[in-house]
């Protein structure tokens, strides 16, 4: 014993137990990234838990200061990298706000569509690695490969696999090819039968349930008061999605449930996210259906955005837009807007105040993961430590967004 | 939209005529002006009040304006999942003022105001554990403020021969780009090198 001095039960009669701090991370498989959790534990049971973060602070809100709006456009994938064009799309509806730009009908099917695998993408990641945490090995194996297929369609469309930068101001880069559409139709097609796959592996499992059930339970008042949002406050029976509730883009007229659970433990939590997976992929299979015949530009041409390549090569006016637009950047007008977005977290938000100029004079990234691993001395208190783990887990925390 | 924002600009003005200073819609939001010593008092009542039930705080930020006498704005987001609103509130504030906290209200405020704290070094009074969050141990400064170096002030590198990460004075090997996108014929303020022609140029006079 370390303090051998004030433990001599033999003589006494008495024993001073000390809590035992442990460093939970930064290295750690089950942090989920770069998190160093302070625990103070009384034998198996969490006291206090104390997470330090920033270790992943790159100060994106700083150097978005000093950036054209379409430079700042690739910092968002690198906040939540597990779902970026969720990110980017906050983005470019904050400044659509402010510049009073329509997006054409295509470039919104497609940012649903890519929302929405962005939505998958996030779920099939969480739902697996949660799983791991608890000790299954399997699901994730199975879920990376469709992850991966997922990733060859962001690569189709843009050319990056994670990086995408896809969203513009005023639109989508560019458009998708009538055989990719097909092929993320087919993959939408077979997709539920991965879904049943995992599901088999791990809804009945009773090691999983063990793990999940009973954990981290949040109440009504825990959502109010830690200001969760997404899967959080829809495992615990609110049936609160923005995507429903304050439609963005063209949401509004798709059709789709949005799950809810009953009791707001992690075992609800993992089922919301996999009937959410279900749903996304049934909107994933509309948009594509729409996208069949929705045909025209996927940008607003304007002084947002630039003009058509063809058209550079005969107008004069057309080269000198393109020039400004990707050496000074548009302006937008001054004035302040907060545009969220349902991300697959939570709800992801941007506040930018705009000074009038070619670069954001404050632009705030407000990340669902911040609150949610707030919270975490709240949930873990009184838990055993092997449940912290469960419960980073269902939290789905990414430093990317929370350190930014 | 806007209507029922309108409704509730002046809902709240009159009934919180103390806190209130002035209210606008504008994009579709409401932006509420509210003064920083009655903002815990304003808080509560907005959670309470059967018209607002701004239950949930979004986010709390800050916007640094250095040629304000009043430096700060202390920018706070509501939602309301019942109502279906949103509200933003903002603060004016001194450099050498504090503001309230509001985690007694809202729990969730508080590492919003370490990060408001760590980022402008804006005090929130009566907050139980006001630390920095973001920055590294022992960072020293205020990065979001306006006069705050994008470069910051020291890098770090581990170091060979000491066997530890060491801390030293930023040294860049090229000046950090800082592009000036304005046309001279645009306004500039400046005299371009060689520009006999510009008044209050050199050999005009």
């Amino acid at each position: 014993m370390m303090d051998g001095s004030a433990f001599n039960d033999a003589q006494t009669d008495e024993q001073r137990i000390r809590n035992f701090n442990i460093n939970f991370g930064p290295q750690h498989p089950a942090a989920h990234g770069v998190l160093r959790l302070v625990l103070e534990l009384d034998g198996e049971i969490v006291e206090r838990a104390d997470p330090h973060i920033g270790l992943l602070h790159r100060g994106t809100e700083k150097l978005m200061e000093s950036r054209t709006y379409l430079q700042n456009l690739p910092y968002f994938d690198r906040l939540d990298y597990v779902a970026p064009m969720n990110q980017e799309h906050a983005w470019c509806l904050a400044i659509e706000k402010l510049t009073g730009v329509e997006v054409p009908r295509r470039a919104q099917l497609i940012r649903v569509l890519y929302s929405e695998i962005g939505r998958v993408l996030n779920h099939l990641l969480n739902v697996t690695t949660q799983a791991m945490d608890v000790g299954a090995l399997t699901p994730p194996l199975w879920g990376f490969e469709e992850r991966e297929k997922l990733m060859i369609f962001y690569e189709r469309a843009c050319g990056a696999r994670l990086h995408a930068a896809y969203f513009r101001p005023g639109g989508v880069h560019q458009d998708l090819p009538p055989e990719l559409v097909e092929d993320i139709d087919a993959w939408a097609a077979d997709f539920p039968a991965v879904i049943d796959d995992i599901d088999g592996l791990l809804t009945e499992n009773r090691i999983f349930k063990q793990r999940n059930v009973d954990i981290g339970v949040i109440s009504e008042q825990d959502i109010l008061d830690w200001g969760f949002s997404g899967v959080m406050v829809r495992g615990s029976g609110l049936a609160w999605d923005l995507r429903r509730s304050q439609p963005y883009e063209c949401y509004d007229e798709f059709d789709f449930q949005i799950p809810v659970g009953k009791n707001g433990d992690c075992y609800d939590r993992y089922l919301v996210r996999m009937e959410e997976m279900r749903q996304s992929t049934h909107i994933i299979r509309q948009a594509c259906e729409k996208l069949r015949h929705e045909k025209g530009d996927v940008l607003a041409r304007g002084k947002i955005t630039p003009p058509k390549r063809g058209e550079m090569k005969t107008s004069m006016e057309a080269l000198i837009h393109h020039f400004k637009l990707y050496t000074e950047g548009f302006h937008v007008p001054a004035g302040e807007v907060y545009a969220a977005v349902e991300a697959p977290k939570g709800e992801f938000g941007v506040y930018l105040v705009a000074d009038g100029t070619n670069k954001p004079y404050r632009a705030k990234l407000r990340a669902p993961g911040f609150l949610h691993l707030q919270a975490m001395d709240y949930m873990t208190r009184g838990h055993q430590l092997a449940d912290v783990a469960a419960i980073i887990g269902t939290m789905d925390v990414v430093f990317g967004e929370i350190d930014r | 939209m806007d209507e029922a924002l309108k409704e509730l600009g002046t809902h709240l003005e009159l009934k919180r005529p103390d806190c209130v200073l002035s209210w606008e819609v504008a994009h579709h939001e409401l932006n509420v002006d509210v003064a920083p010593a009655s903002i815990t008092g304003f808080v509560e009542f907005l959670r309470a009040d059967a018209t607002c039930r701004f239950s949930s705080l979004v986010d709390i930020t800050a916007v640094d304006y250095p040629e304000r006498e009043a430096r700060f704005d202390v920018v706070y987001h509501f939602l309301s999942m019942y109502q279906n609103q949103r509200i933003r509130v903002r603060c004016a504030l001194r450099e050498d003022e504090m503001i309230p906290s509001i985690a007694s209200v809202h729990p969730s405020a508080n590492w919003f105001e370490r990060e408001v704290f760590d980022m402008f070094g804006i005090i929130f009074s009566g907050h139980p554990d006001l630390r920095r969050i973001l920055t590294d141990y022992g960072f020293r400064g205020y990065p979001l403020r306006k006069d705050f170096p994008t470069t910051g002030y020291t890098e770090v590198r581990y170091d060979e021969a000491q066997k530890r990460v060491v801390y030293e004075p930023v040294k860049l090997v090229q000046e950090y780009r800082q592009f000036d996108f304005m046309s001279p014929w645009e306004g500039a303020d400046y005299i371009l090198p060689g520009d006999d022609k510009a008044p209050g140029a050199k050999g005009r006079a």
